[in-house]
């Protein structure tokens, strides 16, 4: 096993905000409906066994640390841990869902993360996404995009956003943020 | 003479002077003015010609309706044709040409068109069009080419050098037009606390007022401007921004804002236009009214101009256009230019008036001042060629004849004025004819309609035909109250603000003047300056039976020109409406369509352009690719290796060296971009046997299966290996372009037809760099690296395992594309680099060789294997490539099998999959048709085969083709001719699509 190596091994941009590639992250793709009372008692263990957190309702996201379960769909999880931890997450997911029908997969390599740090975080964002980060709750998880391909983000703290997306695009994705965040451009909406 | 005058111009900062060039020469003029101003304040009257006729042009108005000053502006990489002088912002070092001369501005051949104009009629090109048709190609077309056009297309070697961008945002009420009406609806709508956004096109707040000496609550306009900007700005839930022009209104509260941010200054760093993409609960628009020129002999002399354009031009910037000033109009209002020129120094020898008796205060002011009062009176024409050296004036009942004649350099002329109503009807909002102000108006009680059934659209001030100040602003207070109430807000108990003018008198409609002119006259009123359209031209449309303005529209060009109609619209169908002898209301107008002025490319493209155009997907061996001579193709949206050329190597010989490496010894291929999606329920194997064709549920864990995916209709859409992880557990590999195509297709089925199967997926396809060993020396590179038991026992053919190999924990399938022993070894993607890097090292000694997407074509073909996208287009069914092995005959259906025993489908004369080979070994053309005897019912060549894959293969050493033949499998051993681009033919014989080891032996060792 040699040590996992993320898309853009870290990059780093300073503009209208902070922009960093952070490291690999562990993600864990769970499914399960979680509209059956039968079924979400065995998800609400599996999350809790893979993370240690409840369930998030429906578009929130529930982080500790370097834990966190984001609603993605009525019927479908994501799980966030360190990475070297994504695979016992999975076993332990899979034990606890043993006896309903889901689906939890390691997904950790298949995404890229990025933060973006600063006051003018949502407004770098709105350029490519079309979301209003007034009516955005503290806690929420949006699916939504960046430009041309999809992407999710949340808040984790005062001006500091996670951005996720598919790790095939990083490059255009970090481009895509380093052009929104270019020094000049502020809008002054947010 | 057009002068700069003195203690006038509450735009300029007379303490900053910026210099400018207009067609190579230096000029003048201070920052806040713009390019119009600065040229009148040079006295250049011409500043263009025209589209047809390359009449002299002057400024016409003060804004965005301005139809004829459009320059060339910028140079080199920020040069843009067609920009309006009138909303250019001037800034040190401007460059400007003026457009559609030739050889001068001064001096143009073209203008002899103008002599010509009987033959350049309404419907001249359609009427060229018809007949005769070699005097269009011959004639017309090159001469046409030659002289008309508006501005010059941009170098295309150059990119443009500013950056640009979009940004999404969202509000209660969006208030477009910054105006005392915008004004007043956006602290309506913000006092109640609602979230709003103010766009204003140009750089100031407060639009006409002030220059109309409009008092507010007892104070001049400004002060109250002043106050009301201020208060905005400091509301923590309102946006203003100045230089956005609300551009379009669309479905569902979207609206587009066009802001221009450095235009007035190329010094500012950041982008040059944002496009905002805005989402409004509520749209008001407050967008005021454009003044109606008149229709007069000669009215588009330089020098004739709006009288409220005139009034601007000497209120914001200083500018006296004439020294003697005629004003001409149908209503009061123009009587403020004369009171404003006379009050400056101007001189105004009359004020013509169409109606017979004026007594409003308006006009016992001007009167007052001795300015004489010509009622009845009309301009029978204009004298003067390149500017404006007197007008006839004759009875505006009458035909023409002038009884005397004033001299002037300027006609400020008023034909009433038209509320803005474009952002009210771009979606669907209604209008009224308002017979008493002679104007289309918005109809309240048929808005533009939300998804509720609610109207989502409002208009404010002006733009409803509120022309007077007071009820302006009462209007607009009542727009941003009911706009919040809308959102389910209460309105603030504040009300409108006081602004009482004096009363006036109601206008006349004149559409033509004068009444009853003569046609000579009626040849020389212009209608739409831009495109040449005169009074005689939408006459004439009638006259031959046009009675739709959309049609007259086309026919005559009226309102087709860059302005989009903006001054010739009501003007036009007015005369039309009179030709046709039908009332105004029931000829209608033309649609209003978005953009409200043109926007910039640039502003729609945003972000997207160099780098970051399109998405480019990437592997994580992408790096080692390019460091390793990778000559790239597209395949959706990855680039893969096409092949690996060494230095000085062509693709073909590149291909051919790959080729025959795997064949021999071992080759290397990233295999990361295709589709892995997993498929896990109790329900698994039941959904996959009716998304493949073949059968998918009787697959063990551990091992794989090849399969095919058809549409509903029939169509084979994918193809790719399946593996069965566990009992409920598959994992389906589809094409590199299929990977979210297919995915989406299965949530399809699931969400829609089966969603009380209990299956779940997920695309893993960016979780794994997969890596193809290939070839008879694949095995021992693997145990070297050691690990796993790849033998023939441990991992047959078409098995998977997975281990640990080298250290990597992987996911090892015996599957082969190429007919030779071969493994794919998929690795988290995070790792997938370290393991290539390990096997190459590995393979070193055996000859390793990377190959690209070519090769594995190649050595497809040469074993017959179809791809998806060359075999099959869309219309071909597995039958046809005989992949009928792969479907199965058990299953009771699967997609596509209903549509696969349709009597077409099972027709006995649909082309089949053969191998086709030249006798002399040559490589056939790609997409050749085999010729059959006879020709079609249209009377074309009739064809019994075509070639759908074709290569050099360097295994055989000769040209390998696959291709679908009529009758194809039974004709093995014929002859066919297949045509060629040059008409020459080439045969080919039939043969089995198998060109190498038919028997899998090298594949099965």
């Amino acid at each position: 096993m040699s040590d996992p190596v993320c898309a853009l091994n870290n990059a780093v941009f300073d503009g209208l905000v902070r922009l960093e590639e952070t490291g690999p992250r562990g993600m864990v793709t769970l499914r399960g409906d979680l509209g059956a009372a039968a079924v979400l008692k065995s998800v609400q263990k599996a999350v809790k066994d893979a993370t240690g957190l409840p369930v998030p309702a429906v578009r929130r996201i529930v982080l500790q640390k370097e834990y966190g379960a984001g609603w993605m769909s009525p019927d479908e999880l994501l799980l966030m841990m360190p990475y070297d931890e994504a695979g016992r997450a999975v076993k332990a997911a899979d034990k606890a869902l043993k006896a309903v029908h889901s689906l939890v997969v390691n997904v950790s390599d298949a995404r890229s993360v990025f933060r973006l740090s600063g006051a003018a975080a949502p407004e770098v964002l709105a350029k490519l996404a079309p979301v209003d980060f007034t009516a955005m709750a503290p806690d929420e998880i949006r699916r939504s995009r960046l430009a041309q391909v999809p992407a999710a983000f949340w808040r984790v703290g005062d001006d500091t956003y996670d951005v996720v997306a598919f790790r095939s695009v990083s490059s255009y994705v970090f481009e895509l943020l380093k052009t929104a965040a270019a020094p000049g451009s502020g809008v002054g909406f947010y | 003479m057009s002068t700069r005058i003195p203690n006038k111009g509450r735009f300029l900062n007379r303490a900053a002077p910026v210099s400018f060039s207009f067609n190579g020469r230096t000029y003048g003029g201070y920052q806040g003015d713009t390019l119009a101003s600065a040229l009148l304040a040079n006295d250049l009257m011409l500043v263009g010609r025209s589209f047809k006729y390359h009449r002299p042009r002057g400024i016409v108005a003060s804004g965005a309706e301005e139809p004829n000053a459009l320059v060339n502006l910028g140079q080199g990489a920020r040069f843009e044709p067609n920009q309006r002088t009138t909303t250019t912002e001037l800034f040190e070092g401007l460059t400007a040409r003026s457009q559609n001369h030739w050889p001068s501005l001064e001096f143009d051949v073209g203008a002899v068109n103008g002599l010509f104009s009987r033959f350049f009629s309404a419907g001249f090109y359609y009427k060229t069009f018809m007949f005769p048709r070699w005097a269009w190609k011959h004639l017309f077309e090159p001469v046409i080419r030659q002289s008309a056009g508006l501005g010059q297309v941009p170098d295309p070697d150059l990119k443009d050098a500013d950056t640009y961008e979009h940004f999404h945002a969202f509000c209660d009420v969006l208030v477009i037009g910054g105006g005392v009406a915008g004004l007043q609806s956006a602290l309506a709508a913000g006092e109640a606390g609602a979230r709003v956004i103010l766009l204003e096109q140009t750089a100031h707040w407060g639009g006409r007022a002030p220059v109309d000496g409009v008092e507010i609550n007892g104070k001049p306009a400004e002060i109250w401007i002043n106050n009301a900007v201020e208060c905005l700005e400091n509301m923590a839930n309102v946006t203003i921004v100045r230089r956005c022009m609300g551009a379009g209104v669309y479905d569902h509260g979207y609206a587009l804002g066009y802001e221009r941010l450095s235009d007035h200054d190329p010094t500012v760093k950041g982008p040059r236009h944002r496009l905002w993409r805005i989402r409004a609960a509520q749209i008001i628009a407050a967008t005021g009214a454009i003044e109606r020129p008149l229709a007069f002999a000669g009215n588009d002399i330089p020098g004739v101009m709006l009288a409220s354009a005139v009034r601007d031009y000497l209120e914001n910037w200083g500018v006296m256009v004439g020294q003697r000033t005629v004003i001409v109009t149908n209503n009061d209002d123009a009587y403020r230019t004369a009171l404003a020129l006379k009050r400056a120094g101007g001189a105004v020898p009359a004020v013509l008036d169409a109606r017979n008796h004026v007594t409003s205060p308006l006009a016992e002011e001007v009167r007052a001042l001795g300015i004489p009062v010509l009622e009845g009176r009309a301009i029978a024409r204009v004298k003067g060629g390149k500017r404006v050296r007197g007008v006839g004036v004759c009875l505006q009942n009458s035909a023409g004849a002038a009884q005397e004649e004033i001299k002037c350099d300027c006609i400020a002329m008023s034909g009433g004025w038209s509320p803005v109503v474009h952002l009210w009807s771009h979606c669907g909002g209604k209008l009224l004819w308002d017979a008493a102000q002679s104007c289309f108006r918005p109809d309240p009680s048929r808005p533009p309609l939300g998804a509720d059934g609610k109207g989502f659209v409002k208009t404010a001030g002006a733009a409803s035909g509120e022309f007077d100040t007071n009820s302006t602003l009462q209007d607009a207070d009542k727009a941003g109250k009911n706009a919040v109430k809308e959102v389910g807000i209460t309105p603030t108990g504040k009300s409108a603000p006081k602004a009482p003018q004096p009363e006036q008198a109601p206008l006349q409609p004149v559409w033509i003047m004068p009444d009853k002119a003569t046609v000579d006259l009626r040849m020389k009123m212009w209608l739409d300056y831009q495109n040449d359209v005169k009074v005689t031209d939408v006459q004439l449309a009638a006259k031959e039976g046009y009675e739709s303005v959309e049609h007259t529209k086309r026919y005559t060009t009226l309102g087709m020109a860059t302005d989009q109609g903006k001054l010739s619209n009501i003007n036009g169908l007015a005369v039309l409406s009179d030709a046709l002898g039908r009332p105004v209301p029931q000829v209608g107008t033309t649609t209003f369509r978005p953009p409200y002025t043109p926007i910039s490319f640039g502003a729609i493209a945003g972000e997207a352009r160099g780098d970051i155009f399109q998405p480019l997907k990437t592997t994580p061996m992408q790096v080692w690719h390019e460091e390793n001579g990778a000559d790239w193709e597209p395949v959706g949206q990855w680039r893969r290796p096409y092949c690996y050329r060494r230095s000085g190597e062509t693709r073909d010989l590149a291909v051919i060296r790959e080729v025959k490496a795997t064949r021999s010894g071992i080759g290397l291929l990233d295999a990361s971009t295709l589709g892995k999606i997993m498929v896990r329920g109790p329900d698994a194997g039941r959904f996959l046997d009716m998304l493949y064709t073949n059968m998918m549920s009787s697959l063990k864990p551990g091992r794989c299966r090849y399969g095919l995916m058809c549409s509903e209709n029939g169509f084979l859409m994918d193809d790719g290996v399946v593996a069965r992880l566990d009992e409920t557990t598959f994992l389906c590999h589809t094409t590199t372009g299929g990977a979210d195509r297919i995915h989406a297709h299965m949530e399809e089925w699931l969400q829609t037809e089966w969603w009380d199967w209990q299956v779940y997926t997920a695309n893993l396809t960016e979780q794994f760099a997969q890596i193809g060993v290939v070839g008879p020396k694949a095995r021992a590179v693997l145990e070297k690296l050691g690990g796993l038991d790849v033998g023939r026992d441990a991992l047959p053919f078409m098995a998977w395992r997975e281990g640990v190999l080298a250290g990597f924990d992987v996911r090892l399938y015996r599957i082969s594309f190429s007919g030779e022993l071969s493994y794919e070894i998929a690795v988290p993607a995070g790792q997938g680099r370290a393991l290539w890097d390990l096997i190459w090292d590995a393979g070193q000694e055996f000859g390793i060789t990377p190959y690209g997407t070519e090769a594995l074509h190649v050595m497809r073909a040469e074993k017959g294997f179809i791809m998806i996208g060359d075999e099959t287009d869309g219309t071909v069914i597995p039958q046809d490539l005989g992949l009928n092995w792969a479907i199965s005959r058990k299953k009771p259906d699967y997609i596509g099998k209903r549509a696969q025993q349709r009597s077409f489908m099972q027709n006995p004369a649909r082309w089949k999959l053969v191998g086709l080979e030249t006798p002399d070994g040559s490589v056939l053309p790609d997409g050749a048709y085999a010729l059959a005897e006879g020709t079609n019912e249209n009377g074309q060549r009739a064809m019994q085969g075509r070639v759908t894959s074709t290569y050099y293969s360097p295994t055989l050493g000769r040209g390998i083709a696959l291709g679908l033949v009529l009758h194809g499998p039974d004709r093995m051993g014929e002859e066919l001719e297949f045509g060629l681009l040059d008409q020459s033919t080439r045969i080919a014989r039939i043969v089995d699509p198998v060109f190498y080891d038919k028997d899998g032996e090298k594949q099965n060792v």
